[in-house]
């Protein structure tokens, strides 16, 4: 079926009320679906969230072409393989770019789903000369193995190039995480530390900041090797099109200040041990707090997919909630259908 | 970032917090580090002392003091106030001259720069010609002579410091009416010393480095007499009639010199070497002091034999028969005398000396038999032994500050009841609100009590700790003592004593409960003290347990210092504090937390091994817990205290070196000195430095694990009357947090009073909460019902506090270095939580509960969390909702030990030390604030120059 209509470009909404606006126009609200757009090069793009719906509708020209699947039923590979285009590689790479090789029939759903491992993030919004990687500490017993040092880097400003002091990693510990996620490299400048810029700040402050953040470490980069960022030419994905303009400082806060909303969620969870007895994760105290029977259950779900995708939907779920076993916080029982997916799906 | 997430600015609350918060840093206490120029003003009664940092203080009456910064940082080098004026000329190291004045400014004098100049010599002259060397303020108020070191002296207006040229008195005009055959021109030069003539401002007495000294007459011009000394010239001192003058040399003799009007050059009457016949050091200073009954007070700066006394500091005073030579521990600066400074009266009659040592001063009176040293008000040397904690106890209850002033005072009997006599000025603070103590602990094992209600830091007490144990130092050992019955007639005077002899007395942690007089103190070689006030002196016997805290952990082996050995059998104490349990910790490692309950009787320790909980009442250790990881061996090896032997090594051999010297001193050849061996040890330290430094200068970033070192070091101990295990009964508990962000909560059964000694005091675990983040816990807190912090033990039952709240639920705040955290009680669960390190990438140094008081509205105030991290700043966090209020920049985050040393009040205030010797005072409050408020008179003054009485000054200061 096809429907067309117009939207404004310039107060396109957000996502959740454009999600209601195709339901309406299909008259299909109790449905799920995923939907999908075709960017000026004509990749195969999700809309999911506020972002990459608001960069669908300034990149339209002048028409967004917009394909809705049914969820139940749908190709989630349709993203990922050659039916639209072949650089579908692209995204998987920077979802995943640990997984280059292709695997047509896993589900390459939201990125929230995916076990959480080391990553480079956010490759859409920073300038190519970037890179954040997230460093996953949890899951595994590697060290995070990396030294930082003091250091000067170059930089353009009015006054034209000025010599700034900044911080750059200085080892790589064999064997460590950083070292066996290739994502670091030793005289990489550390620009920011979970979404917090260092400059200004003494070597002592951002090891702290680091060390703080340890569990869950998103570190922002100017690699010291340019030529092994993240091909990102005007061919390979249109979605950066713009954002590579935009200043970093600028254009990150936000974006950056949301994802750590949503990790304050997921953050880790102390333990207390009462009367000598086995020790507990913490709960929130919430009014409707959890049972130690739910978390337990869910602990266990969580150890049954440590290692790969969750095979159904309505784990996904269940996972969304909680980016990692541990850490993770006890679902509301409210939320256990799929009406709520898109709710909880927010970057 | 996170603070642009919050909900935006409430003007309501931004108006309250300007009601409430504010920043002052609001007065120094202690003694100015590194003193170097001391000055007086007899018309002021006002001291000034000037610094090597260019910190310029002026100190009278208890109160009155004022502070002044020189921009340049130079050392000051000389000081001296303007006759009859309120204003001061000060001479720095860089030879710039500053001119200050002591401003009226809306009910205050202010001290304040007026002027500065350099002298400029004609171009192409060296940097000698214009070099100053001495200064005399003219009593004319309107020049100031420069003597240099090209022998010119040079002639500047006041204030415009306008060079007058054509007065200039250069070598030349000098030498003209002096027989060549015994002058030339190098006799000029160097100016040594500026005197004027103390009864005709026309003529002053020029002294010259090589010994020649004139007499010159400002009106004609010219030399009106010569005399020449055969030594190299060190001072100059005019008598009070103007009829002799004394010179003293470097050769250490002293000659006095009568100015006849019929012959213009003359023989000394008199030329002494006081300490001879062997060679000796230079006299640099001295007095000559009329009496009325005519027996001359002569006191001298220095002058000992070389060989045997050569590095001692001394000042000599002489009275007819008497004589003593006081002996300063550190270098002695400068001095001056107090003397009658009624021009009409015919003598002197010297009332006291005021001497300024590198590290304290001291006032001698001169007036009382056996000149007493006189207790000052102010200044005190809070590092008369290294400070090695502090704690803050506000509000004391009258009969407890009586009972320690009581305590205090029978220590002072040796002080002599003459009142301050440097009483310029008049405080017009107002009286402070309450008492407040102020303790330091010291390395020497003794602890302080300070006087910290006002703007002067005053010693009440002196605790000592040391006569529980046995040390290596025999207590006749008195080096003092030694001095007694010979020549020359030292007399050791000040506090200042940077040697202890043993670091395992240092004293650690302090805790006094204002309410009950119970203290506790613990120490570097895990000894626990807890002691009673006791108006009497008493002889007993201390209680002795040791707390074993590895208990049943297996195959550890302490390789840091013995515990103290204890004295057996009684022990007389006196009146004052008066210990009855010593605990002592095994391993004996440094006690790192403390907690008292005075009401309970229990007294809770913690070292990097574990803590345990004492009963004082039974005298019974009720259980220790081992808080140790079985893989952390540096916990146990002890690395911080071998660090500490190497230290303390170094300085037995100092003292070693200085004992033999003593003992043997009849021989030639001195070993160091105190400076020496300061100086010793700041190259040791700075080579230490210098090794840091060379290590490139990279950091680790790894997660936290429980293997890490020192996870078991308890932080942080607490008592609280609370929920722990059900919500319907709640129980006495005890706290703990360690380094490794562990929480142990122990619930504690306490017999009632009635049946307190035949019950025993329980203990049950009943919660251990680790904190995934695994920083270090530095403060555990129960709030109440209504979210306010639970009160004192006995604070509620002294009628000084609302009762806790017991019907709502309470919670926990736990504050680690980088995270604060409210859970729910009894059962744990996170509330809130607001992250520090993980935004700032600073980390919590200390946290305090404090209470402001707004200064608008006298029935509201709150209590917020006053915080200082490791940048040194401080913030102010609310409760209970933890809200970032209020950021100050406070310290400079690379003086690690200002923030190792901070300690907050109750209500706001705080403390830290701004070097080994000053407590800078600073105020988040803008209720409580204790800071100078002086005012000085300027005396009505003629056109005459010697009109001034102190009569009429005291009247002035009076009305």
């Amino acid at each position: 079926e096809f429907r067309r209509f117009s939207l404004e470009r310039s107060k396109p909404g957000k996502f959740e009320e454009f999600y209601g606006l195709l339901q309406h126009v299909h008259k299909i609200p109790n449905v799920d679906v995923l939907v999908g757009y075709t960017d000026i090069h004509g990749d195969l793009l999700p809309i999911n969230n506020d972002d990459n719906y608001h960069k669908a509708v300034s990149t339209a020209n002048p028409l967004l072409r917009i394909f809705i699947q049914r969820k139940e039923d749908a190709d989630y590979s349709a993203f990922g393989t050659d039916t639209m285009t072949r650089k579908k590689n692209v995204l998987s790479n920077v979802l995943r770019p640990d997984n280059h090789k292709k695997k047509p029939h896993i589900v390459i759903s939201m990125p929230q789903d995916f076990r959480p491992v080391s990553s480079i993030i956010d490759v859409d919004i920073l300038p190519e000369t970037h890179r954040r990687v997230r460093l996953y500490k949890y899951g595994t017993d590697k060290p995070l193995g990396f030294y930082i040092r003091d250091g000067s880097s170059v930089r353009v400003t009015p006054h034209g190039l000025e010599k700034v002091p900044g911080i750059f990693i200085s080892r790589l510990v064999p064997g460590g995480l950083a070292q066996s996620t290739g994502l670091l490299a030793v005289n990489d400048e550390v620009l920011e530390v979970n979404g917090i810029e260092v400059s200004g700040k003494s070597l002592d402050q951002v090891t702290d900041m680091m060390i703080a953040n340890s569990r869950n470490l998103i570190i922002t980069v100017r690699p010291a090797n340019q030529r092994n960022n993240v091909v990102r030419n005007s061919r390979t994905s249109g979605s950066s099109g713009q954002s590579t303009e935009s200043s970093l400082p600028s254009s990150t806060p936000n974006i950056l200040g949301s994802l750590l909303q949503g990790e304050e969620e997921s953050d880790e969870e102390d333990i207390i041990i009462e009367d000598s007895g086995e020790p507990q994760q913490i709960p929130k105290a919430t009014p409707a707090s959890e049972s130690i029977e739910s978390l337990s259950q869910i602990e266990l779900l969580h150890e049954s997919t440590q290692n790969g995708f969750l095979p159904s939907s309505e784990m996904n779920l269940n996972h969304s909630t909680g980016s990692i076993s541990m850490e993770h916080e006890a679902p509301e029982p409210g939320r256990k259908s799929l009406e709520e997916d898109g709710t909880i799906i927010t970057l | 970032m996170r603070r642009f997430l919050r909900p935006g600015h409430d003007p309501v609350r931004e108006r309250l917090k300007r009601d409430l918060f504010q920043f002052n840093k609001t007065v120094e206490h202690g003694f100015p580090h590194q003193p170097s120029a001391l000055g007086y003003s007899p018309f002021l009664r006002l001291m000034a002392i000037g610094t090597r940092s260019g910190a310029i203080k002026l100190y009278g009456a208890p109160g009155v003091e004022f502070m002044g910064l020189h921009e340049e940082n130079n050392t000051v080098m000389q000081i001296h106030f303007i006759p009859d004026q309120c204003q001061l000329v000060t001479l720095l190291d860089d030879n710039s001259l500053h001119l200050w004045s002591l401003k009226q400014h809306r009910g205050t004098s202010e001290l304040r720069e007026e002027h500065r100049f350099t002298l400029k010599g004609p171009p192409g002259s060296p940097p000698s010609a214009t070099q100053v060397t001495a200064v005399l303020p003219h009593s004319s108020r309107e020049v100031l002579y420069l003597g240099t070191e090209s022998g010119n002296i040079f002639v500047v207006e006041l204030p415009s410091f306008r060079v007058l040229e054509d007065r200039t008195i250069t070598p030349e005009a000098v030498l003209e009416r002096i027989p060549e055959d015994n002058c030339n021109r190098r006799s000029c030069e160097l100016v040594e010393a500026l005197r004027e003539h103390p009864k005709n401002p026309d003529q002053i007495l020029i002294g010259y480095s090589r010994g020649l000294i004139v007499l010159w007459d400002l009106q004609n011009n010219k030399t009106t007499h010569h005399f020449l000394g055969s030594q190299q010239l060190e001072n100059l001192y005019w008598q009070r009639d103007g009829s002799k003058f004394i010179s003293c040399h470097y050769d250490g003799s002293y000659s006095q010199w009568p100015v006849s009007s019929d012959n213009s050059q003359s023989e000394p009457l008199e030329n002494t070497v006081p300490y001879g016949p062997f060679p000796c050091k230079a006299i640099s200073k001295i007095y000559w002091q009329t009496t009325k009954n005519g027996l001359p007070y002569i006191i001298f700066q220095g002058g000992m034999p070389r060989a045997s006394y050569g590095d001692r500091h001394s000042i000599s005073v002489i009275h007819g028969s008497q004589q003593t030579a006081f002996d300063f521990t550190s270098r002695v600066i400068d001095f001056f005398i107090i003397f009658s400074s009624d021009p009409a009266a015919e003598f002197d009659d010297p009332s006291a000396l005021v001497v300024l040592a590198e590290e304290e001063l001291v006032v001698i009176d001169l007036k009382s038999a056996g000149w007493p040293a006189v207790h000052p008000p102010y200044l005190a040397s809070l590092h008369c032994s290294a400070i090695t904690c502090s704690h803050h106890v506000s509000n004391i209850p009258l009969k407890l500050w009586e009972r320690i002033i009581s305590a205090g005072s029978k220590q002072n009997i040796h002080y002599s009841s003459m009142p301050w006599p440097i009483d310029g000025g008049t405080n017009i603070a107002p009286d402070p609100p309450q008492r407040d103590l102020l303790l330091t602990g010291h390395e020497d094992g003794t602890v302080r009590f300070w006087d910290a209600s006002g703007v002067c830091l005053h010693l009440l007490y002196k605790l000592s700790t040391v006569r529980v144990f046995l040390t290596d130092a025999d207590p006749n050992d008195n080096m003092n003592t030694l001095g007694e019955d010979e020549w020359p007639p030292l007399r050791k005077v000040g506090t200042f004593d940077p040697y202890s002899d043993d670091p395992r007395l240092g004293i650690q942690k302090i805790y006094l409960c204002k309410y009950s007089g119970y203290l506790a103190v613990a120490g570097t070689a895990g000894q626990v003290l807890v002691m009673e006030l006791n108006d009497e002196d008493a002889e007993h016997v201390v209680d002795h347990a040791e707390a074993d805290l590895l208990q049943d952990q297996e195959g550890y082996r302490w390789k840091g210092h013995e515990k103290l050995k204890t004295r057996d059998g009684p022990v007389r104490f006196e009146a004052g504090f008066q210990p009855f349990v010593l605990v002592q910790c095994q391993p004996p490692a440094v006690v790192t937390s403390l907690a008292l309950h005075s009401e309970w009787r229990l007294v809770a320790f913690g070292t990097s091994h574990g803590f345990g909980l004492f009963d004082h009442q039974q005298k019974r250790l009720v259980f220790v817990k081992c808080t140790l990881h079985p893989s952390d061996q540096l916990a146990l090896e002890g690395p911080l205290s071998r660090v500490k032997s190497l230290k303390k090594s170094l300085r037995q051999s100092f003292r070693r070196i200085r004992r033999s010297r003593v003992s043997s001193r009849k021989r030639r050849g001195g070993g160091g000195n105190a400076s020496e061996v300061q100086e010793a040890n700041a190259k040791f330290d700075q080579d230490v430095l210098q090794e840091m430094e060379l290590a490139p200068v990279q950091r680790k970033i790894e997660a936290r694990s429980a293997e890490d070192s020192f996870t078991g070091f308890v932080r942080t101990l607490y008592f609280a009357d609370t929920f722990l295990r059900d919500s319907s009964r709640h129980c006495p508990s005890l706290w703990a947090g360690t380094n490794g962000g562990t929480v142990y909560a122990f619930c504690l059964r306490v017999p009632p009073a009635e049946r307190r000694m035949d019950e025993p005091v329980r203990a049950e675990q009943a919660k251990e909460i680790q904190l995934m983040h695994r920083a270090p816990v530095v403060g555990i807190l129960v709030l109440d019902g209504r979210s306010t912090p639970l009160p004192e033990p006995l604070e509620v039952a002294h009628d000084l506090s609302k009762s806790p709240d017991m019907q709502g639920s309470h919670q926990l705040l736990v504050v680690s270095e980088e995270q604060f955290k409210v859970f729910t009680l009894p059962k744990v669960s996170s509330k809130l939580k607001l992250k520090l390190t993980a935004l700032e990438g600073c980390r919590v140094r200390k946290v305090t509960v404090a209470n402001f008081g707004s200064c608008k509205t006298d029935d509201y105030s709150e209590n917020d969390l006053a915080v200082l991290t490791n940048l040194g700043d401080i913030q102010i966090i609310s409760l209970p909702f933890l809200k970032l209020q209020i950021r100050y920049p406070c310290i400079r985050k690379e003086d690690v030990s200002g923030i190792a040393s901070c300690v907050f009040t109750k209500y706001g205030q705080g403390f830290y030390l701004i070097s080994p010797s000053e407590f800078e005072r600073f105020s988040l409050s803008t209720k409580w604030l204790v800071e100078p408020r002086c005012i000085v008179d300027m005396p009505e003054v003629t056109s005459n120059n010697l009109v001034h009485k102190p009569g009429t000054e005291n009247a002035a200061r009076k009305s």
